[in-house]
């Protein structure tokens, strides 16, 4: 079976990469579901979303928190491009809570709000 | 004897130097390697959305961005300058400066304004001995940037852009960086950052680009595209910098050393000339005694 080549990538440094059946990313306007042979796409990322990708190998699924960000596929090549980026598994979840128990007794910055309920979510947590 | 004591100071003060600027050289040296990393580190995405805006605009003919656009009615000319924080290397900092106002004066020959945004510890400094203005500046992460300074900074300087004259705004944007080429050169570049040029060399020759389509449109991805790309670009360029401050630093510091060094040696070559003629003299005081004490002895 075809795989896909799946980059993610932060400016500072390369998050995850290797061989996918599936990734799953979010939009502006919707979820958007990725496998092997699909169209060229360009796509704007939602800023505060979960990145969703299977290992070809059957392994754990990886979930990552994304910020401003867009995402190419091309040939079966996917590349996520986030501002800023963290693996679900490298989030601290407490932390996590925190820092939304901060932004929303902060007020109204919708963004920072999205970033941390998607950071609690790519860890596995309730948001 | 007093000499000898002075000299014997002035090899222990050189020395504690020496020790000074040779562990100095060391941490540079180390902090190379990382900022090379980082640099490294930084390419992929530099180069994947470098390939999706030539795709976008290559695809879109006629495309239109305000950051694309000239704005000729703009005289005010935004000048990025990037120095470090810290002083301890060399040329690098008066090299930037001095790259920067040969700049600045060849844009105020074009009739334009420079309106300089500072980067780093070492020009906020020089600019305010000499009570000059700047409209911003940053510091604090010279040494080791991280992309969220840069993102301030992109963001600052495409807010200004996108401004006019009257407003504060600037009409065009440049970058005076320093660009690591390798551990024994680097080179004061100077960039034109906004508006952007975007050619096709970018790519590299005989690739094929493929046929995007657009999430949600290729307006909206170009919105969000092209503010990533200048901070991607800035971002590179305090990379740059940082590898050639360290590298900078390690060389100063190194023919630091070896001066102090070579100090140490003529040092004590003179304190032992001095110590020798000390101990001559003293013999030839106690010959000279000897003698004197012989010759009133024998009568």
């Amino acid at each position: 079976m075809a795989t896909l080549k799946v980059g993610l990538v932060s400016p500072e440094r390369e998050i995850w990469s290797g061989e996918a059946k599936l990734v799953v990313a979010q939009t502006i306007e919707g979820q958007l579901g990725i496998m092997p042979g699909h169209a060229p796409v360009l796509g704007v990322l939602l800023d505060g979303s979960v990145v969703k990708i299977e290992p070809a190998d059957g392994g754990e699924p990886v979930s990552a928190m994304v910020g401003s960000g867009f995402f190419s596929i091309a040939g079966d090549e996917v590349s996520v491009l986030a501002e800023q980026a963290e693996l679900g598994s490298e989030i601290d979840v407490e932390l996590a809570r925190q820092e939304l128990q901060n932004v929303l007794s902060a007020g109204d910055d919708t963004t920072a709000e999205r970033r941390a309920r998607a950071r609690l979510r790519a860890a596995g947590a309730d948001a | 004897m007093a000499q000898l004591r002075q000299l014997r100071q002035q090899i222990k003060s050189v020395k504690s130097t020496a020790k000074i600027t040779r562990a100095q050289e060391m941490i540079a040296t180390s902090r190379i390697v990382k900022a090379q990393q980082a640099v490294a580190a930084s390419k992929p995405y530099a180069d994947q959305i470098t390939q999706a805006l030539t795709a976008l605009v290559s695809h879109n003919v006629g495309i239109d961005h305000p950051l694309l656009n000239e704005q000729p009615e703009d005289k005010r000319t935004a000048v990025l300058v990037i120095t470090s924080d810290r002083g301890f290397c060399g040329g690098y900092n008066a090299n930037v400066i001095r790259e920067a106002e040969s700049l600045m004066a060849a844009l105020r020959e074009r009739g334009r304004e420079p309106i300089p945004y500072l980067v780093g510890n070492k020009a906020i400094t020089w600019y305010k001995f000499r009570d000059r203005e700047f409209a911003e500046s940053w510091k604090g992460f010279s040494d080791r940037p991280d992309f969220a300074s840069a993102e301030r900074v992109g963001r600052r300087l495409t807010e200004d852009f996108l401004k006019t004259d009257a407003e504060g705004g600037v009409g065009e944007i440049h970058v005076v960086y320093t660009e690591f080429v390798s551990m024994l050169t680097q080179n004061v570049q100077v960039r034109r950052l906004i508006p952007l040029e975007i050619t096709e060399e970018t790519l590299e020759k005989g690739a094929v680009l493929p046929a995007y389509e657009f999430e949600p449109t290729a307006q909206a991805a170009l919105d969000l595209l092209l503010p990533n790309y200048i901070e991607s670009r800035i971002f590179h360029m305090m990379l740059q910098s940082a590898a050639s401050e360290h590298a900078a630093r390690r060389r100063a510091m190194k023919s630091a050393t070896d001066n102090a060094n070579d100090l140490i040696g003529v040092y004590t070559r003179q304190m032992n000339q001095v110590r020798q003629a000390a101990i001559t003299q003293e013999i030839s005081e106690i010959v000279g005694g000897a003698d004197a004490l012989a010759d009133s002895g024998g009568e």
